[in-house]
């Protein structure tokens, strides 16, 4: 049987075999999302093939290393020239490497470095039945409180899974603010999210909490996935592609028609309107800005903390650098009718998220008021529509993250009977217990604050400014009303740390491994450095600013 | 040559930073380090004015650039020195009086425990006026400036142990933040202006500056002079000033740092002369003040606080002559050259009789004294003499000019303005006479003497430090003492007739302060010859007074004008129902305004955030369906107003 009979076995169609050209792939600059991606194929295999005992260390060492060499690649691609004069769309169109792209990867990588160092953690938690335990419950599939939980704890099981599922996050966050297509920035999108419903799910501790956490956050981030989606079939239909690059061409008008098939939608502001927003709003959930922003605290609470840390710092910067791609590259052209619409939200969101913080009283859900909060300024900085605008978003990004990490790592170490002292009632004397903790989270606090000599106050600044510089001089005094606000809430903490008594039965200062200890002093070292000495930052922000199209 | 001008600043400062961080080790040599410094920097000065002596007069004045202080683009301030004639009178005079006083004080001090701190600051003093005379701009003049106010701070409150030296103390520098502040606006009012701070520049650009600007700044400058010189309305603290030992009484608070303020004046020549509101106010304050010192003058029975109305009055003849404008800034620094020697020669004479008295400062309770401090006496005798204008010496000289011009200043005010400096003669006449008699003539009231106790007179008790009040059994002073008094004493009875015969001050200080000879309605005969009539009018008075009656032990009840006299004219009175009282009430009333307006409005917005967080923090309520439909609805606004603001 020859070739061509093989073939006509299972192919009907009349019409003559079209020859598919092999597509063209960079894998060189797509090597960051490569290695992570490869690598958490290979932690599965690990799971699957190495022995319980040496897990734990396999997949860290899988982990670090990935993720090390991701960076390593990010680092290189840029000195290569592909942030500023190389830049360019690299698999057939669907991925861009270009400044942001390349600078907020790099950001998202040691964010999930000094997670991974946060995820492996292991000194915090007693000792239970001669084993040292993660954050991390025994055996996810078991049921809280059940004999098998019971069991899986007696024997000594750890859910080693995080690393790999950690590890499949950060690939969807390195795609996400790099895709040029709205294909690629779906699937991101859902790759990202899928592993991180599931990490919320399995705390250690008020497992039933967690669990109700990741349900939430799985059904509430599907409606918003479907909004997305729905906004993508929309703009599909005004434009006849989801090429980020078509779009832009249809929205400006340079291009007429695209797709014969689609004359009858074509060019229907109402669908790229309607569309566009959908997207958008599906981003906004993301970064939670309000009113899409409730899943956040309840999400922020129940998760374990090390993962509401990393999600916390990692997630905002990937969905701020897709929406700022789809903004300024898709969108430019219809600037005058999303700017009022996002100043509206970025209003809300700064004005909301310092409000309802005033009054909360656990530390995790105060972090995520304030990370709504901090949301309502980056949107400033996004609204700006000026090179410096989006330079000082990612400067934003790239503080807020360390600052964020750091802080969600000081809240684990701080412990009592019940695992982790969350009530803000249990901190106060904490200062006089444990100064230098206590220290470290007020340097944390401040730099969420914006004082001046915190990365915080740079990054604040920068975003301001660029704001005031771009016309939205309104936003700017809602934005600094709302730092007076916050202001509050952060410095009542440390009040509270510093100059309230002791309680007596008070929470323990858990002494973490090296692990923890990296990450908090690597947080504090980039928040000092990036207020002290902003400049050189800034000006690395400045040069990744452009967006290739 | 040029470089030698850094030293005189270091040379004492050096002293002070070596007596105040040395130690106890130094206590013995203390003294002594600090006389050879300040005598140090006299040499250095004396040095410089030959040098200067033999230059022709466009080359005499010379500057020294240090080093930039604060180099920012469009603030420029440098750390730089300038000689000239006018700087190296007062180099002269700060140095040499100032040599004389340290020698002094190994004497007058040496019993106390803290001497080395005491010369220390005395050298930190001297420094400063240096720096303060000796600056080239103003913003390092103003640097000298709070240093003679830090170190006279130091000084009067020297017996911190004394309640009453303490809040005199804290008095002074009270008072003299007021003048500071003047000061301090008149140099931003400069910068704003000129742009720099310089001497040389500022004073240039004033004929291209508006009147208006000028007259501001010279009000400012005049504030602080009247600060530093103790005028009125800032006089009050020179008074209880001398609650500070009695060197630094004659160096700080008669001699230098209080004229500090014709200084200024006289340096700002340009400013003055191109604002004739300024100068009109000046001319009023110092006439003001002559006649206010010298009335307080007359009532006090504190010799040291009559010198300190005699002071105030006599510095107000020179902020008088300074308000003048050229026809007067040369006679200005001629009396306060003259004063400088005369004044500090009465106050060390009073010093001397103190010493000798167990430090009864009390003139009731002195009375024939020249038997037993015929030095004292004699020296004492001819500061009198050179203060009253007696013929042919010092004060004659520099008095009789600065009443000479008052009349040119021509018109009315030259009238009013003469009329006041001859009265005020007069009563100078009197005051000194008064305490002359009261002090080494009549009876020795000081014989069987009860300790006195503090209500007996507006008079504080004396020192308690040093001795009992037991009888006094006067003595001449040691040698120490006396040396620097006579030498002091020839300054009182040449200097006048050296700077005044042919010119010579005249000639000396033209350069920088230019000279306008006034045209006087009455010729330099009258003056003279009405200045004599009215100080033997005044001699003769005191004499009636307190030379053919006996002078009685307790003050006299006296007329309302003795009482309010005795009070300082009233001045702390003033002070203390419309300053402090008003202080008060304005502080009161602000707090009122914090607590309820401004504290409402903080708590009120608070309260509300707090409430309204409540509120919101209800919408969360933990269902998914409810965060869906905010979502839902979020989504729907956000489609609806992009819509909308296409279609608007």
């Amino acid at each position: 049987m020859s070739a061509t009979a093989v073939h006509s076995l299972w192919t009907t169609a009349a019409d003559p075999i079209q020859k598919i050209d092999a597509p063209n792939i960079e894998y060189g600059q797509l090597s960051p999302t490569l290695i992570v991606i490869g690598a958490a194929v290979i932690g599965i295999l690990v799971e699957a093939f190495v022995p319980r005992r040496s897990r734990y260390y396999a997949q860290i060492f899988v982990s670090v290393v990935a993720l090390v060499a991701a960076f390593a690649a990010v680092v290189a691609l840029a000195a290569g020239g592909y942030g500023t004069t190389k830049a360019g769309i690299a698999a057939m169109g669907a991925v861009a490497v270009d400044g942001p792209a390349l600078f907020l990867q790099g950001t998202i990588l040691l964010a999930g470095l000094l997670g991974v160092f946060t995820f492996a953690e292991r000194r915090l938690d007693p000792v239970a039945h001669g084993n040292r335990v993660d954050s991390f419950a025994a055996q996810a599939s078991s049921v809280p409180g059940s004999d098998s939980e019971k069991a899986a704890v007696k024997a000594g099981f750890t859910t080693t899974e995080v690393f790999p599922l950690l590890l499949f996050v950060i690939g969807g966050m390195l795609v996400f603010p790099a895709a040029n297509d709205l294909l690629t920035l779906f699937i991101a999108l859902e790759v990202f999210s899928l592993p991180l419903y599931l990490l919320c799910a399995v705390a250690r501790r008020k497992r039933i909490m967690s669990q109700e956490a990741a349900v939430k956050y799985f059904l509430l981030g599907a409606f918003a996935s479907a909004f997305t989606l729905f906004g993508i079939a929309l703009l599909y239909g005004y434009a006849g592609s989801v090429s980020y690059a078509t779009l832009a061409q249809v929205v400006d008008g340079t291009i007429e028609t695209v797709n014969p098939a689609l004359v009858g939608t074509m060019g229907n502001d109402a669908l790229l309107l309607i569309g566009a927003a959908m997207i958008v709003m599906g981003l906004l959930f993301k970064v939670g800005a309000v009113p899409f922003h409730m899943w956040t605290p309840d999400v922020y609470q129940g998760a374990p903390t090390p993962v509401t840390g990393f999600m916390a710092s990692a997630t905002k910067v990937a969905a701020f650098g897709a929406l700022l791609r789809l903004l300024y590259v898709v969108l430019p052209g219809l600037r005058w009718d999303w700017r009022p619409v996002m100043m509206g939200v970025a209003v809300v969101t700064m004005l909301g998220g310092a409000i309802v913080a005033i009054t909360q009283t656990d530390i995790k859900r105060l972090l995520a008021y304030s990370s709504i909060a901090h949301a309502g300024f980056i949107l400033a900085g996004v609204i700006a529509t000026t090179p410096d605008g989006v330079s000082s978003v990612l400067f934003y990004l790239a503080a807020y993250s360390f600052v964020t990490i750091g802080a969600f790592s000081v809240v684990t170490l701080v412990r009592d009977a019940g695992g982790e002292a969350t009530h803000l009632s249990k901190w106060a004397g904490l200062g006089r217990r444990s100064p230098l903790v206590a220290a470290v989270f007020a340097v944390f606090l401040l730099a969420f604050a914006g004082i001046p000599l915190t990365s915080g106050f740079a990054g604040k600044f920068a975003v301001f400014k660029a704001a005031a510089e771009g016309g939205a001089g309104a936003l700017v005094v809602v934005g600094v009303i709302s730092s007076a606000i916050a202001a509050f809430f952060y410095i009542r903490v440390i009040v509270l740390m510093f100059f309230s008594e002791p309680r007596p039965e008070g929470p323990t200062v858990a002494v973490p491994s090296p692990l923890t200890m990296t990450a908090i002093a690597v947080g504090v070292a980039v928040t000092l450095v990036l207020g002290v000495a902003p400049q050189y930052f800034l000006d690395l922000a400045g040069q990744a600013g452009v967006f290739v199209r | 040559m040029e470089n030698l001008i850094a030293l005189l600043v270091a040379a004492p400062l050096l002293g002070a930073a070596v007596l105040l961080c040395g130690g106890r080790r130094l206590d013995a040599v203390g003294h002594w380090i600090g006389t050879a410094l300040a005598s140090a920097s006299f040499v250095i000065g004396a040095i410089l004015f030959a040098d200067m002596l033999g230059k022709d007069e466009e080359h005499r004045a010379v500057g020294q650039h240090l080093f930039s202080w604060i180099p920012v683009e469009g603030f420029q301030a440098d750390i730089g020195f300038q000689l000239d004639q006018l700087s190296m009178t007062f180099v002269l005079l700060i140095t040499g009086v100032g040599s004389l006083i340290h020698v002094y004080s190994i004497g007058y001090m040496e019993h106390d425990e803290r001497r080395r701190r005491f010369f220390g600051y005395l050298n930190l003093f001297l420094a400063a006026m240096l720096l303060l005379v000796l600056a080239d701009n103003y913003l390092l003049l103003y640097v000298g400036w709070e240093g003679v106010g830090l170190a006279s701070y130091l000084l009067i409150g020297f017996w911190q142990h004394k309640p009453s030296a303490a809040t005199a103390a804290k008095k002074a520098f009270l008072v003299n933040r007021v003048g500071d502040m003047g000061l301090s606006i008149a140099i931003m009012l400069m910068f704003t202006t000129f742009g720099t701070f310089a001497f040389g520049p500022v004073l240039e650009a004033t004929g291209e500056t508006g009147e208006g600007k000028l007259t501001a700044i010279g009000l400012m400058l005049l504030l602080a002079a009247c600060g530093k010189s103790a005028q009125v309305p800032l006089q009050s603290w020179l008074g209880d000033a001398m609650e500070g030992p009695t060197p630094v009484s004659a160096l700080i608070h008669a001699a230098t740092m209080v004229t500090a303020g014709v200084y200024l004046i006289v340096r700002s020549g340009e400013i003055f002369n191109a604002a004739p509101d300024a100068q009109l106010v000046t001319t009023v304050v110092g006439a003001v003040t002559l006649l206010f010192g010298a009335i307080v003058g007359c009532a006090k029975d504190d010799i040291k606080k009559a010198l300190a109305g005699s002071t105030m009055s006599q510095i107000g003849y020179m902020i008088l002559a300074a308000g003048l404008g050229p026809i007067g800034y040369v006679f200005a620094i001629m009396h306060l050259v003259t004063h400088g020697f005369f004044k500090a020669g009465l106050f060390l004479g009073a010093g001397s009789v103190m010493h000798g008295m167990n430090d009864e400062v009390d003139m009731r309770k002195y009375g024939g004294l020249r038997k037993y401090m015929p030095v004292t006496f004699v020296t004492f005798g001819l500061g009198y003499l050179a203060i009253i204008g007696f013929p042919g010496l010092s004060g004659f000289f520099s008095k009789d000019k600065i009443i000479e011009a008052a009349f040119a200043k021509g018109g009315t005010e030259g009238w009013i303005l003469g009329g006041v400096a001859l009265l005020g003669a007069a009563i100078t006449a009197f005051y000194m006479t008064r305490v002359m008699l009261m002090t080494f003539f009549g009876e020795e009231r000081w014989r069987n003497q009860p300790t006195p106790s503090p209500a007996e007179s507006d008079v504080e008790p004396a020192a308690e430090h040093r001795g009992t009040h037991a009888e006094p059994h006067p003595h001449e002073s040691p040698k120490s003492m006396t040396i620097p008094m006579i030498v002091l004493a020839f300054g009182s009875v040449f200097a006048g007739g050296f700077f005044g015969i042919g010119d010579r001050f005249l000639h000396w200080l033209e350069p920088v302060t230019e000279h306008a000879h006034g045209h006087s309605p009455l010729s330099a005969t009258t003056v003279t010859l009405s200045t004599m009539v009215v100080l033997v009018i005044g001699v003769g008075l005191a004499y009636l007074q307190y030379g053919r009656r006996p002078v009685p032990v307790v003050a006299p009840r006296g007329s309302l004008l003795t009482r309010a006299a005795r009070r300082d004219l009233l001045q702390d009175d003033f002070n203390h129902v419309v300053l402090v009282r008003g202080g008060e009430h304005l502080t009161r009333s602000l707090v009122y305004v914090d607590h309820t307006l401004v504290d409402g409005v903080v708590n009120g917005t608070a309260a509300s955030m707090g409430g309204l967080s409540g509120r919101l923090r209800k919408l969360q309520n933990g269902y998914a369906r409810s965060y869906a439909v905010s979502m839902f609805g979020g989504a729907a606004i956000l489609i609806a107003a992009t819509l909308l603001m296409r279609a608007v």
